[in-house]
C-alpha cells in the first residue's frame, strides 16, 4: 500500500518534475534500475537508501551530469532532455552537493557570482546585492555579503551553497546531497526552518539522506531505494496517518529488507540510544599520551592550544565538539602528520613527537582521516592498491622494493570480505565505489594487523545504521582486546554509546572532560560551546 | 549475483571496446594533424602527398634513413624517460634543455682527456656518469625549492636551464676549447673512440642504452614501491602524506632521476653523433619531446613508440622539407597540430563519455543484482584524464 502512492490524484499540487523508469548502469553495476520520483512545487520529497542504493546517480541524471540510460524526464509535463548541467540549470533545477564546492579566499558575494555572469562577462554588483539580499531574507541568513566564504561556519557555508544553487531567478527545484552531514543540532534546525520557507516559496526540494529520522522529519514525501531500485515510498497521507515508530519500522524493513525487523532496535530513531559501552574493566598501563598540544592556525587549519589527553590500553576515550574545532589537527598532530609548535606525544611512554607518520605506526599507532576521498584513498588506484597504502615497501608485499600482486590482492581480498566492501573486485578503481564503501575499505585497513593505539575520526560518518552498527562493535570488540581508542566524533549518541570518558573541544582547546554516565549528554552539550578557562 | 557465463562475453566485450577507444583516441589527433598540416602545405604552393611519401621513403623505408632516425631517437628517448618520472610525480621539470647542454658539454669537454689517460670504456663510462651527476645536480634546487617551501617548479626549473645553457657554453668557450679555428668547440673525440655500433649497422650503443633505459622506467614505474610512492605523490599529495611517504625526499628522487636521465642524453648524443661540443649546440630536444610524452599519457611505452615514430617524421621530414624547398619548421607545426587534435579529441571523448552507455543494454539486462545484494554504485567517476592533464595542476 505504500508504493505507487506518488500517482494518487488529490489535494496535492501538480507534479512539477517526474523522472519515469530511469535506470544507469556502469562496468559491473547497475546504479539506478527504473526508477519513478515525482517531485512537487511546495514539498519537500526525501529520497532515503543506504550508501550505493543510487541516490547519487540519480542526482546526478537530474543535475545533467549523467544521462540516464533509459528513462523518461518529464519537466511540468513536457519531456526534457537534462544533457548537461547546463540544461538543468536553465530548467531552473539546483543542487547543493555534499562537499563544499565554495573558494575560501573569496568573499561570499563573489562565490555566489561565479559562474553565473553574463555574456559580457562583466558583474552587475548592484543586482547581485539585491538577489543577495533577497535570498538571504528567504534563508534567515545573518552575515554580510562581504564575508570570507573560509570565515564562515560550516553551517553558514552551506547557506552559501543554498543560495548559489538558488541563484538565477526562477528556481524550480532544490536538490540537497546529505546536507546535515555537516551540521550541529542547531544548524539543524535552521536548515528544518530554511526548508519550510523555500517550501512555502513554492520550491521543490530533493532531500537525499541516509538517515531514517532526517527522512521523516524534514520530508513531506518520502521514497526508499535499495540497491538501485525504487522499494517503496510514504505519500504525505501515509506520513501524517501513522506514528513515527510505526513509520520508522515499515521504512527500516523497505531498506534492508524482511530480515531487518530485528534490527530495529539498532536503528537510531527508536527511543533512546541504549547506551552499550563497555562495562567498567581493568585498564591497561597509558599506551597514548598528548601533552600540551599547541599548533598555530593557518589557512588550512585551526590553531590547537594546550591539549593534553592521556588513553589506557582497552579505553575509549571520546572528543566531542562541533566539526571544525581543531579535532582533526589534533588526530594530525597525534599521527604524525603535522609538527606542533609546542608540546609532545608520547606512546607507551615513548617521546615519538619527532617521529615520522611510518615510525609511530610501526610502533602500532593507527590514524582513520575523515576525509576518505581527499586523504584517505589514491581515486586512481585500485582497491588493492589503496589497501596497502600505508605497508607499501614492506614484506610481503614488496620484496627489495619488486611488487607482489598475489600478495596484494590477497591481503585486499582478506579486508573487503572481513568489512563486507562491495566493489566488483579488489582491482577495481576506488573511484568507482560509493563512499561508504570506501569508508568500510579504509577502516579495514587500519583495523588490519596489529594495532595497539588508534584514533578515529569520525568512523561511522556516511555509513548506514547498520554498518555503523558494525564499525562500533568493531571498535568495542577491539578495545576489549586492549586496544586504546581515541574516537572522534560529531554525534554525541555515539559517543555515549562507545566511550569511557568524554572529552570536549571547542575552539581548538580542550574545554573539559567528563566519565560517561547517565545524563552526560547536557553536559557535553555545556562544554560544547564554553570556552576554556585559561582566557585569550 | 551475476552468473560466470552471463558475465564473461561482457567482460570481453568491454575490454575491446576500452582498447579500441584507447587506440582511435591515439590515431584520430595524428590522423587530423597530417590532414591539416597538408592543407598548410598546399597553401604554401607544396604538394602534400609527394611531401609525405617522401618523408616516409627517406625516414622509414629508406634503411639508410630508418638507421638515421633510430639514431635520432636515442636522445629523444632517455630524455622521455627522464620527463615520465618527474611529470608521473606531477612535477614539471622543464629544465630539460639545460641538463641535457650540461652533460653533453662536460662529456665533449672531458672525453679527450679521459682517452688519453683511461683509455675508450673507462672514458665511455665515466664521461657518462659525470654527465647523469650534472644533470641531477641541475634539479636539486627546484627540488629543494619545491619539496620544502612549495615554490613552483616550472618558473625555477626553466630558470635553471637557462643558466645551464650558459654555463655549458661559458664551458666550451673556456676551459674546454680547443685550438681548432672557426666556432668556439671541443676536441673531437675521433671516430672509432665513441660508442661501439651494434650488429655492423651505423646504430650505436646509445640506442641500446636508451631503450633499456626507457623500459626500467616502466617497470619501475608501475611495479617497484619506488614509482608507487611517487605516483601517489603525483596523484594526491595528502594521501601520500597521510600514508606517511616523505613528500620531500621523493621530491628530491624524482627530480634527479629525472636530471640524471637527461644528462646521460647529453653524453649519448656527443659520444654516438656529435663527437665534439659546438659552442651555442642546442637542438633543443626538450621541448620536442615533451609533447610526445603527453600523447603517450606519459607511459613510458607508448613514449617509445612515439618518439621512434617522431624522429622518423624529423629526419624524413628535414630531406623532404629540402626537397620541397621549405623550411623545417613545417615539421614543428605538424606535431604542435597533433597536440592540439589530442586536446580537442580527449574533450570530445570526455564529452561524450558522461552520455556513454558503458555496457549495452543485453548485458546490462544480465548485470542485475538481485534484491538485497547491494550493488556498489560510482559516487563520483571522474572525467576521464588526459587533456585536463596537460594543462593542470
Amino acid at each position: 500500500m505504500a508504493a505507487g502512492t506518488d500517482t494518487q490524484p488529490g489535494s496535492q499540487p501538480a507534479p512539477l518534475c517526474e523522472l519515469r523508469g530511469i535506470s544507469k548502469a556502469f562496468p559491473g553495476v547497475v546504479a539506478n534500475d527504473g526508477i519513478d520520483l515525482t517531485l512537487r512545487a511546495g514539498e519537500v520529497h526525501a529520497l532515503l537508501g543506504e550508501n550505493g542504493a543510487g541516490k547519487s546517480t540519480l542526482i546526478n541524471i537530474l543535475s545533467g551530469m549523467y544521462r540516464p540510460d533509459a528513462g523518461e524526464i518529464r519537466f511540468e509535463g513536457r519531456p526534457v532532455a537534462i544533457d548537461a548541467p547546463r540544461a538543468a540549470i536553465d530548467l531552473g533545477i539546483g543542487t547543493v552537493y555534499q562537499h563544499l564546492t565554495l573558494v575560501p579566499t573569496l568573499s561570499v558575494l563573489e562565490n555566489l557570482t561565479l559562474g553565473s555572469q553574463g555574456g559580457t562577462g562583466r558583474l552587475d554588483l548592484g543586482a547581485a546585492s539585491e538577489r543577495f539580499t533577497q535570498l538571504a531574507e528567504l534563508l534567515g541568513v545573518d552575515f554580510p555579503p562581504g564575508a570570507r566564504a573560509g570565515g564562515l561556519a560550516l553551517g553558514q557555508q552551506q547557506q552559501v551553497e543554498i543560495m548559489k544553487a538558488l541563484w538565477r531567478q526562477g528556481s524550480r527545484v532544490l536538490i540537497l546531497d546529505e546536507p546535515t552531514s555537516m551540521l550541529t543540532p542547531q544548524g539543524y534546525e535552521e536548515l528544518r526552518r530554511e526548508l519550510r520557507h523555500l517550501t512555502a516559496e513554492g520550491l521543490a526540494v530533493l532531500l537525499i539522506t541516509h538517515k531514517l529520522h532526517e527522512a521523516l522529519e524534514l520530508g513531506d514525501r518520502v521514497t526508499v531505494l535499495r540497491a538501485g531500485r525504487k522499494v517503496g515510498s510514504l505519500s504525505p497521507e501515509d506520513l501524517r496517518g501513522h506514528g513515527e515508530a510505526e513509520l520508522s519500522a515499515r521504512i527500516v524493513e523497505m531498506m534492508f529488507g524482511e530480515e531487518a525487523s530485528e534490527l530495529a532496535s539498532a536503528v537510531e530513531v527508536e527511543a533512546a540510544p541504549v547506551a552499550r559501552k563497555l562495562p567498567r574493566r581493568e585498564l591497561g598501563p597509558v599506551a597514548l599520551e598528548a601533552r600540551g598540544l599547541a599548533l598555530d592556525g593557518d589557512v588550512d587549519a585551526v590553531g590547537v592550544r594546550e591539549v593534553g589527553l592521556e588513553v589506557r590500553s582497552g579505553e575509549i576515550v571520546g572528543v566531542a565538539g562541533v566539526d571544525g574545532n581543531g579535532q582533526r589537527e589534533v588526530a594530525e598532530l597525534i599521527a604524525g602528520q603535522r609538527r606542533p609548535r609546542a608540546g609532545e606525544v608520547l606512546l607507551f611512554g615513548e617521546n615519538v613527537t619527532r617521529l615520522g607518520v611510518r615510525e609511530r605506526e610501526r610502533r602500532g599507532l593507527r590514524y582513520l582521516t575523515d576525509d576518505r576521498l581527499g586523504e584517505g584513498t589514491v581515486a586512481d588506484l585500485d582497491v588493492a592498491m589503496n589497501a596497502v597504502l600505508k605497508r607499501i615497501g614492506t614484506q610481503p608485499y614488496w620484496r627489495a622494493g619488486a611488487e607482489r600482486r598475489e600478495e596484494i590482492d590477497r591481503f585486499a581480498q582478506r579486508l573487503v570480505e572481513r568489512f563486507n566492501v562491495h566493489t566488483p573486485s579488489v582491482r577495481s578503481r576506488v573511484a568507482t565505489l560509493s563512499g561508504g564503501n570506501v569508508q568500510k575499505l579504509i577502516l579495514a585497513r587500519e583495523f588490519a594487523g596489529e594495532p595497539r593505539v588508534a584514533v578515529f575520526n569520525k568512523p561511522t560518518h556516511g555509513l548506514d545504521v547498520r554498518t555503523a552498527e558494525f564499525v562500533r562493535d568493531q571498535i568495542r570488540e577491539a578495545a576489549a582486546g586492549g586496544l586504546a581508542v581515541l574516537m572522534i566524533s560529531t554525534e554525541i549518541e555515539e559517543l555515549v554509546d562507545l566511550c569511557d570518558r568524554i572529552a570536549v573541544m571547542s575552539r581548538g582547546e580542550l574545554t573539559g572532560e567528563v566519565e560517561n554516565a547517565p545524563g552526560v549528554e547536557e553536559r557535553i552539550g555545556a562544554l560544547m560551546v564554553a570556552r576554556a578557562g585559561t582566557g585569550r | 549475483m551475476i552468473s560466470g557465463e552471463a558475465r564473461a562475453p561482457g567482460k570481453l566485450k568491454m575490454r575491446a571496446f576500452l582498447l579500441g577507444d584507447a587506440a582511435l583516441t591515439a590515431a584520430v589527433p595524428i590522423v587530423l594533424a597530417f590532414v591539416a598540416n597538408g592543407i598548410l602545405l598546399v597553401a604554401l604552393g607544396r604538394d602534400p602527398f609527394t611531401f609525405y611519401s617522401d618523408m616516409f621513403e627517406r625516414g622509414l623505408f629508406d634503411w639508410e634513413g630508418f638507421q638515421e632516425s633510430i639514431i635520432r631517437s636515442a636522445p629523444l628517448l632517455l630524455i622521455a624517460a627522464g620527463l615520465i618520472v618527474a611529470f608521473r610525480a606531477n612535477l614539471w621539470n622543464l629544465g630539460a634543455d639545460g641538463q641535457f647542454l650540461l652533460g653533453a658539454a662536460l662529456t665533449a669537454g672531458f672525453a679527450p682527456s679521459l682517452l688519453d689517460s683511461l683509455g675508450v670504456w673507462p672514458m665511455l663510462l665515466a664521461t657518462m656518469a659525470i654527465a647523469a651527476l650534472a644533470g641531477a645536480a641541475w634539479t636539486i634546487i627546484p627540488a629543494l625549492l619545491r619539496g620544502r617551501y612549495g615554490v613552483n617548479e616550472i618558473i625555477t626549473t626553466l630558470m635553471m636551464s637557462f643558466i645551464g645553457i650558459g654555463v655549458a657554453n661559458v664551458l666550451v668557450k673556456g676551459p674546454f676549447k680547443t685550438d681548432i679555428g672557426g666556432v668556439a668547440r671541443t676536441d673531437v673525440v675521433p671516430f672509432d673512440e665513441r660508442f661501439p655500433l651494434l650488429f655492423g649497422t651505423r646504430i650505436h650503443l646509445g640506442f641500446a642504452i636508451a631503450v633499456v633505459a626507457i623500459l626500467a622506467i616502466h617497470v619501475l614505474m608501475t611495479r617497484t614501491s619506488l614509482g608507487l610512492r611517487l605516483r601517489i605523490l603525483g596523484a594526491n599529495p595528502r594521501a601520500a602524506l597521510h600514508a606517511g611517504l616523505n613528500p620531500v625526499r621523493l621530491t628530491l628522487i624524482a627530480f634527479m632521476l629525472s636530471g640524471a636521465l637527461i644528462g646521460l642524453s647529453g653524453s649519448v648524443e656527443i659520444l654516438g653523433v656529435q663527437g665534439s661540443f659546438r659552442a651555442d649546440f642546442n637542438p633543443s630536444y626538450g621541448l620536442l619531446v615533451i609533447p610526445l610524452v603527453f600523447l603517450a599519457r606519459l607511459n613510458a611505452i607508448g613514449s617509445l613508440v612515439l618518439v621512434i615514430a617522431f624522429s622518423v617524421i624529423q629526419i624524413g621530414g628535414e630531406s623532404a622539407a629540402r626537397q620541397a624547398e621549405i623550411t623545417t619548421d613545417v615539421l614543428l607545426v605538424l606535431v604542435g597540430m597533433i597536440l592540439l587534435f589530442m586536446a580537442v579529441t580527449e574533450y570530445l571523448r570526455t564529452r561524450r563519455g558522461l552520455g556513454m552507455r558503458f555496457v549495452p543494454p543485453e548485458v546490462a539486462e544480465r548485470l542485475r543484482p538481485l534484491p538485497g545484494e547491494g550493488a556498489a554504485a560510482p559516487s563520483e567517476p571522474r572525467p576521464a584524464v588526459g587533456a585536463g592533464e596537460v594543462g593542470s595542476r
